[in-house]
């Protein structure tokens, strides 16, 4: 992408043109946007509809009892049924599903912005015999889909005794991160000057103290963009959990759990609790994205915009 | 400066890459490997050849889950890429230009966090949030007030012809927030001079859209096709969770990576599944390539 100074021009006065011609012409165009945006408006505010809705309706549900769940489906709780959540986060696990994904999740990405940083650094600013075979090494696990890998992974996992372990699953997630984390912070790096680490060298630094104290700081920017990538994909995941931990319950992370709720939800299901569940899920990443959105959107999308 | 540096190098490298080679390169390459034996898991390995390959030609739901991926690799990104990049013209030069400056409709910014936060939940979580909104009775979002007003419930996850449309449907309203973002970017990018050259010329909305905004915009498309075709080809986690009987109903749903699951770990017929894997990493990349390829084009510069 290239970058463009604009030049400081916005109150230039507009070219004088003929006026009837002008006119007529600005009259039409002027009629043109204000239906361009009327139908815009209607179609922008459809969408949202559509995106908040589900959302909005799950939440009420969580409140809920069973008969107005069939009844009335489309009104508000007859009252506020806290009951329904405490028996979703007890009984059906989903705090304990809820600890264990910020646990694994938390550790997988840590793991992953340290080694992945790391690797990534080394690759990016240093010399050495093998650097571009590695790096192509790391960058080559972008084009491979994970279910080409799922059978043996399986076994590898087994055969290290980390099956239906935290410690295996968060290994995997994060051997699994690092294709993007090191492609994106080795371009990163590449781009900081050369002339604080030489300065940083001649006080005497050394290579270590120099990543840790000076460049980690200064790629901070990418960082933490990295970071949120890796955090929303390993929350979200799903299908590596369900190879992984299949038989430890109570290892289980929130998509498993949920999913598992619903998927095996028979006709005297609970689903009061399953849309407290449900809640209990998506409201902190409203919380979230509430905080964080200008950061998320750009640190979710930085992957497109290499 | 280069005292103690390869110490240094291989310290820092030792980790990630022994990590990476034993839970990622080691499992792929040994995909290639398992998919010639019929290994079940008990006994050792034997090697078939290609057996496992050929009875893939014959297998009914291979071809379905294949033929899914063709519908899910053409509807998928046309429609998502489709309503992203008219909102994302909307948000962005479909308002008033004041001062030379285009500006989009109003409401922009509220519209742009609303859409995008789809994004940020599990597929999985989503998936069970639209097995409620779909659910076939009164108690559905949709076919509650369809029954309220005297209206049949649709079956969308039921009736085999409507369940993978049903599905694509939630995978748009996923993604759209995400490509409206992303579009969002590339169209910023676009100097405003153009868009004002073009208008004082008298080129309606229409026009700039299609003259000035798509074909600047055409490097962030090609992004944004790859994306959701790799997209296309995974689908694991909307479809076992959505779907009747993950995969179902009679396999309408299926695809690859569902199979190569059943296969593995229902079934337990390693070889087989992992014959499958190689199919679909094939897929994949020619996909990829042949996008990359078919839509290169002289990028415009600005």
């Amino acid at each position: 992408m290239t970058s463009q100074t604009l030049p400081p021009t916005p109150a230039a006065p507009p070219p004088a043109r003929t006026a009837g011609a002008g006119r007529s012409r600005r009259a039409t165009a002027h009629r043109e946007v204000r239906l361009f945006a009327g139908l815009g408006q209607v179609a922008l505010a459809g969408w949202a509809v559509i995106v908040i809705v589900p959302i909005l309706w799950t939440f009420l549900a969580a409140f809920k009892d069973t008969g107005e769940i069939f009844g009335s489906p489309w009104t508000l709780p007859a009252e506020l049924r806290w009951q329904n959540f405490s028996r979703a986060w007890t009984r059906a696990n989903v705090g304990r599903y809820f600890l264990n994904s910020v646990f694994v999740v938390s550790c997988g990405t840590l793991g992953t912005m340290l080694l992945g940083s790391m690797a990534a650094y080394v690759l990016a600013r240093y010399r050495f015999v093998g650097n571009r075979a590695i790096y192509y090494l790391f960058v080559s696990g972008l084009a491979f889909p994970v279910f080409l890998a799922l059978v043996p992974l399986f076994f590898v996992v087994r055969n290290l005794g980390l099956l239906d372990t935290h410690t295996g699953v968060i290994l995997v997630y994060i051997a699994y991160s690092l294709p993007f984390t090191v492609f994106f912070l080795a371009a990163f790096f590449r781009t900081l000057p050369n002339s604080v680490a030489e300065a940083g060298m001649i006080d005497g630094c050394s290579h270590t103290r120099l990543f840790f104290q000076v460049m980690l700081p200064m790629a901070k920017p990418g960082l933490i963009s990295v970071a949120i990538f890796n955090v929303i994909g390993q929350w979200a995941q799903y299908q590596l959990p369900l190879v992984l931990l299949s038989n430890a319950k109570d290892k289980w992370v929130l998509t498993q759990g949920i999913a598992d709720i619903s998927v095996n939800a028979g006709y005297q299901a609970d689903w009061s609790g399953l849309f407290a569940a449900l809640t209990i899920a998506i409201l902190p990443m409203i919380v979230v994205y509430a905080v964080f959105q200008r950061q998320i959107q750009s640190g979710l999308t930085s992957g497109a915009v290499k | 400066m280069r005292h103690g540096r390869y110490p240094f190098v291989v310290g820092f490298l030792v980790a990630p890459v022994t990590l990476y080679v034993v839970f990622v390169i080691a499992p792929y390459a040994q995909a290639f490997q398992i998919s010639m034996t019929n290994w079940r898991g008990l006994s050792a390995p034997r090697w078939v050849g290609f057996d496992n390959y050929r009875r893939l030609l014959d297998d009914g739901s291979f071809w379905k889950a294949v033929q899914h991926h063709g519908v899910l690799l053409l509807a998928l990104p046309l429609i998502t890429i489709a309503i992203a990049l008219f909102f994302a013209f909307l948000l962005n030069v479909g308002g008033k230009s004041s001062g030379g400056q285009r500006q989009g409709v109003r409401g922009a910014g509220f519209y742009r966090v609303v859409f995008f936060f789809p994004q940020v939940l599990a597929v999985a979580i989503i998936a069970v949030l639209f097995q409620m909104v779909y659910r076939p009775n009164e108690s559905g979002l949709v076919n509650g007030v369809l029954m309220k007003l005297g209206l049949d419930p649709v079956l969308f996850l039921i009736r085999p012809n409507l369940a993978l449309w049903s599905i694509i449907a939630v995978l748009v309203w996923q993604a759209v927030g995400f490509y409206v973002v992303l579009f969002s970017a590339g169209m910023a990018a676009i100097p405003g001079e153009i868009y004002e050259a073009a208008e004082m010329d008298g080129a309606s909305r229409v026009t700039l859209f299609f003259r000035v905004t798509l074909p600047l915009l055409w490097d962030t498309l090609q992004v944004a096709w790859v994306y959701l075709g790799i997209a296309a080809f995974d689908a694991f986690a909307i479809v076992a969770v959505l779907s009747v009987d993950s995969g179902g109903p009679d396999g309408a749903t299926t695809v690859l990576a569902m199979e190569i699951y059943r296969n593995a770990f229902v079934y337990s017929k390693y070889g087989y599944a992992s014959a499958m894997g190689v199919a679909l990493f094939f897929l994949t990349i020619t996909f990829a390539a042949l996008t990359l390829r078919l839509t290169k084009r002289e990028s415009v510069e600005y």
